[in-house]
């Protein structure tokens, strides 16, 4: 998952009135915000179903020309795909660079990008891509055949340190090219310049997926030879726009690529990231008029304020995240190793008590997967609130007297509140939690370690999907390769049938049985709510604000792959 | 002189070395694992020790320390572990910002400072003398944070005659300066208020008036120079003190200087940045203490250096 971290703790705190008049109608009132709540993080991925889309004009009306304004609170990292994990570059990175696939504006399905066409051998263990001609990096050479193993490899290179290297051991020589056997990656070859060959130890179909992540973007050689490592502060694809001014701390400008291969895009000429503002006074540049997208969202001191401005809330667009919040339950201590107490755990939280706590800017879960993804069981019911029954399964499991247990949590607002809703709930059942408020390293840390933490809520550390497949849920955080020292599986839930069946519903490389498939996946993951390693709590939403000057094609400001838009496709309503 | 100068610089030296050990130290003691971080999610054991190899992370503590202090020498600060790039360059970035703040912060906490304390001063057991005094107190030990908000609440966006955070002009620079210059005001209000009733109590203020001078020249001649002078010393001290202020102050303004950069670190544990600025940070306080123990005996010939 990409980095989250919690920005606004301390404005939190404040009740700022906001006042941001405008010349025209749109008189903001003045109201002080109320001491609301609600999750900080925004969202790498979010779901194509949009709930509030601003009406968009027919394409006949778009301009282009014109520029935009975004503010983040935090620098952007860097613009390295190979590199770059977080939800603010995740998207900028997508506008700078392309890969060999990508995704269809505001939908989850996969379209040739720099590969022109492509195809699958029947056994799923090659993928030929034809690559389109003419393509130019913003240097002004054309991309070809040998940049896309190049940028493989160097992404696969233990010395790039990519963090998402890992997602890539299924080609055919991984191992050797990693460890320095092999001095090149044997799997990925080159017949002729506009031709790609990939080669699989095993078939597997996330592997197109892995191919419109941004870790296998492609890169010009001179370029990041020339850069170091510093290229991803002089970062340089063949994407939309070009990084033409980065000012540490201050801004990052984007300049139209005007030789960009797709023609008609993108639609404005300049974008200008402004760093440093603090969420609060981004919303209130915003009311003001002096910028167009507050890309750190809503803080929760103004949520209620914003939701309920008429003004404003037109601007507000809400989008279901991949992502689920989760009490993991360590199976492999007591009194957690009996599936009973495991069962009470999940019938004994209040659940929509818990999403009211945070101005309902989520849904209830009862699975791991979030709605929004393929696999989701919308009949599967799971455990419903039902503290009679949890005292029944703590009965059951001879503990009817309760017992006292650990539970960790990471210590930005709102975790800790909602930690202290679960304290409660399991207090009603006999289960005494002692909270355990940690900054999020060492949260992380007890849950890497087989003995560290009975109990996890996972909030503000939770999982949200790097690319749109039920896999993303499991492998890492719910499977056997995820249950080892330093891991991310903080139930220790190790279950090697489900295991064997995720290689399964991996091989289904077909297409046509991808509706298969999901259901296959879907059903790894109710069958394994039997068994309960967690309590699933909410799937949170996304909230992106922007003027009213700029616009997009329905969907683009609730993309499921661009956070909080898609830049290419936004364009200003104020060009002549 | 030249004694004590080198005897000093030897002291400071010990200092930074101090300073760099314990945090070094305190740094390593952090449960979050770099060579995790850096690695990712995705990342099996065996990636994660390449990794952690790659860093030096696997040495033992004393040669990591050593091999810290060995790229210090030449200057090198290593590189960030979310950013990638050379801490030394994202330090000398921001390090512009962050003086051009301070020092219009220090002329606002003089002139705000020492007009009021002396007007204290001169109004003693006042009404004004103790509104002045209780308005300093209030302004010393409120938080930097919500001093900050307020004023960018009332004067940039209710007012309108600031400009909403950001960086680069001068409008820009007057309210973060404001709020670091209103806190450090108040304990200059205080200073300057003692110290001009210490001047007021000295003979030759007594023989200035007998001698039927005005008024006004007694005061600005005879009086606030003297009383200004121990002062002037303590802007030194200042500079450790608004280390600290600024890493709040530059987050709320959006003010792109190492305090901003800091607050940001800190909550990506990006270690090589947290190090590398509190190094800085002490330098600058160390540096800041010695100016003002020199300048004190050019300022009051009373005070000698030995």
């Amino acid at each position: 998952m990409k980095h989250l971290l919690a920005s606004a703790s301390l404005i939190a705190l404040l009740a700022l009135g906001a006042c941001g008049e405008e010349k025209k109608e749109e008189a903001q009132q003045a109201a002080p915000a109320a001491n609301t709540t609600a999750t900080t993080e925004a969202a790498p991925a979010a779901a194509p179903a949009a709930t509030e889309t601003a009406a968009a004009p027919a394409a006949a009306e778009i301009k282009q020309g014109g520029s935009m304004i975004v503010t983040f609170k935090d620098d952007l990292p860097t613009l390295d795909p190979a590199i770059g994990y977080d939800w603010k570059n995740w998207s900028v990175i997508k506008s700078v660079f392309d890969g060999l696939l990508d995704y269809k504006p505001g939908t989850t399905e996969i379209e040739p990008d720099l590969a022109e066409s492509f195809e699958t051998s029947a056994d799923g263990l090659t993928y030929t891509f034809k690559l389109r001609q003419g393509v130019k990096f913003h240097n002004g050479r054309e991309m070809k055949a040998a940049d896309v193993k190049y940028s493989l490899e160097r992404m696969i290179n233990p010395a790039t340190q990519s963090p998402g290297a890992g997602y890539y051991g299924g080609i055919k020589g991984f191992a050797d090219f990693q460890s320095g056997a092999a001095k090149d990656l044997a799997g990925v070859t080159t017949p002729d310049d506009y031709t790609v060959k990939l080669e699989l130890t095993a078939p597997d179909a996330t592997t197109l997926h892995l191919l419109a992540l941004n870790f296998s973007f492609v890169v010009p050689k001179e370029e990041v030879e020339k850069a170091g490592a510093d290229f991803g502060k002089k970062p340089v694809g063949t994407g939309a726009f070009k990084v033409s001014e980065w000012t540490s701390g201050q801004k990052i400008v984007l300049d139209r690529n005007a030789d960009y291969y797709k023609k008609g895009l993108p639609h404005l000429d300049k974008i200008t990231f402004e760093i440093g503002q603090e969420p609060v006074v981004a919303l209130l540049r915003l009311q003001k008029g002096e910028i167009d997208i507050a890309g750190d969202g809503i803080p929760p001191a103004k949520f209620t304020e914003i939701m309920n401005d008429p003004a404003s809330k037109d601007l507000v667009i809400t989008a279901d995240q991949l992502h689920t919040s989760y009490v993991a339950m360590n199976v492999t201590m007591k009194p957690f190793d009996n599936v009973a107490v495991r069962q009470a755990v999940n019938m004994a939280i209040n659940k929509d008590r818990i999403v009211k706590l945070i101005n309902d800017r989520g849904v209830v879960a009862n699975q791991p997967l979030p709605p929004a993804m393929p696999g989701y069981d919308k009949d599967y019911k799971g455990y419903a609130y039902d503290v009679e029954g949890a005292k029944a399964k703590l009965k059951e499991a001879g503990l009817e007297a309760g017992f006292e247990t650990d539970l960790y949590v990471m210590n930005t607002d709102p975790q800790p509140r909602i930690a202290q809703a679960i304290q409660q709930d399991l207090a009603a059942i006999g289960i005494k939690a002692n909270l355990k408020n940690l900054d999020m390293g060492t949260v992380i840390a007890a849950g890497g370690k087989k003995d560290g933490a009975p109990m996890i809520w996972s909030g503000g550390m939770a999982w949200i999907a790097d690319f749109p497949d039920p896999s993303n849920f499991y492998t890492v955080i719910l499977g056997c390769g995820g249950a080892v020292e330093g891991g991310w599986n903080w139930s220790w839930y190790c279950n090697e049938a489900l295991d064997k069946r995720m290689g399964e519903a991996n091989a289904m490389t077909d297409p046509a049985k991808a509706a298969e498939r999901a259901t296959a996946w879907g059903k790894i993951f109710t069958d394994l709510m039997a068994d309960a390693p967690w309590a699933p709590v909410f799937n949170e939403k996304a909230y992106v604000v922007h003027s009213k000057r700029v616009q997009g094609p329905n969907g683009v400001f609730a993309d499921p792959i661009h956070i909080p838009v898609n830049y290419d496709e936004v364009y200003a309503t104020d060009v002549k | 002189m030249a004694g004590y100068l080198l005897r000093r610089i030897f002291q400071a030296f010990l200092t930074l070395i101090g300073v760099s050990l314990i945090t070094f130290l305190i740094l390593f003691m952090l449960p979050a694992d770099p060579a995790r971080q850096v690695a990712g999610r995705t990342a099996s054991a065996e990636q994660v020790e390449q990794v952690r190899h790659q860093l030096g992370l696997d040495l033992p503590l004393w040669q990591q320390y050593g091999r810290y202090l060995g790229k210090l020498t030449t200057g090198d600060l290593g590189r960030s572990y979310v950013q990638r790039s050379q801490v030394s360059d994202l330090v000398t970035s921001r390090l512009p910002a962050t003086l051009w703040l301070m020092a219009t912060a220090i002329l606002f906490e003089l002139l705000i400072g020492l007009t009021i304390g002396a007007v204290a001063a001169f109004k003693r057991n006042s009404l004004l003398d103790q509104s002045i005094m209780i308005g300093a107190f209030v302004f010393v030990s409120a938080p930097q944070f919500l001093l900050g908000y307020t004023l960018l609440y009332v004067f940039a966006v209710w007012l309108g005659w600031f400009p909403i955070g950001g960086y680069g002009s001068l409008s820009q620079v007057v309210l973060p300066a404001l709020t670091l210059g209103l806190l450090g005001g108040g304990w200059y209000a205080r200073m300057m208020r003692s110290s001009v009733i210490e001047v007021l109590r000295q003979d030759f203020v007594r023989t200035a008036r007998a001698k039927g001078l005005s008024r006004l020249r007694v005061i600005f001649v005879h009086i606030v120079p003297n009383a200004i002078l121990p002062i002037i010393a303590m802007v030194g001290i200042d500079i450790g003190i608004f280390m600290s202020g600024i890493v709040v102050v530059e987050s709320v303004f959006g003010w792109p200087g190492i305090g901003q950069l800091t607050w940001q670190a800190i909550q990506q544990i990006d270690i090589p940045i947290i190090m590398g600025v509190t190094l800085v940070s002490a330098c600058a306080i160390v540096l800041g203490n010695l100016l003002a123990d020199l300048a004190a005996p050019l300022i009051d010939p009373r005070i000698r250096l030995k």
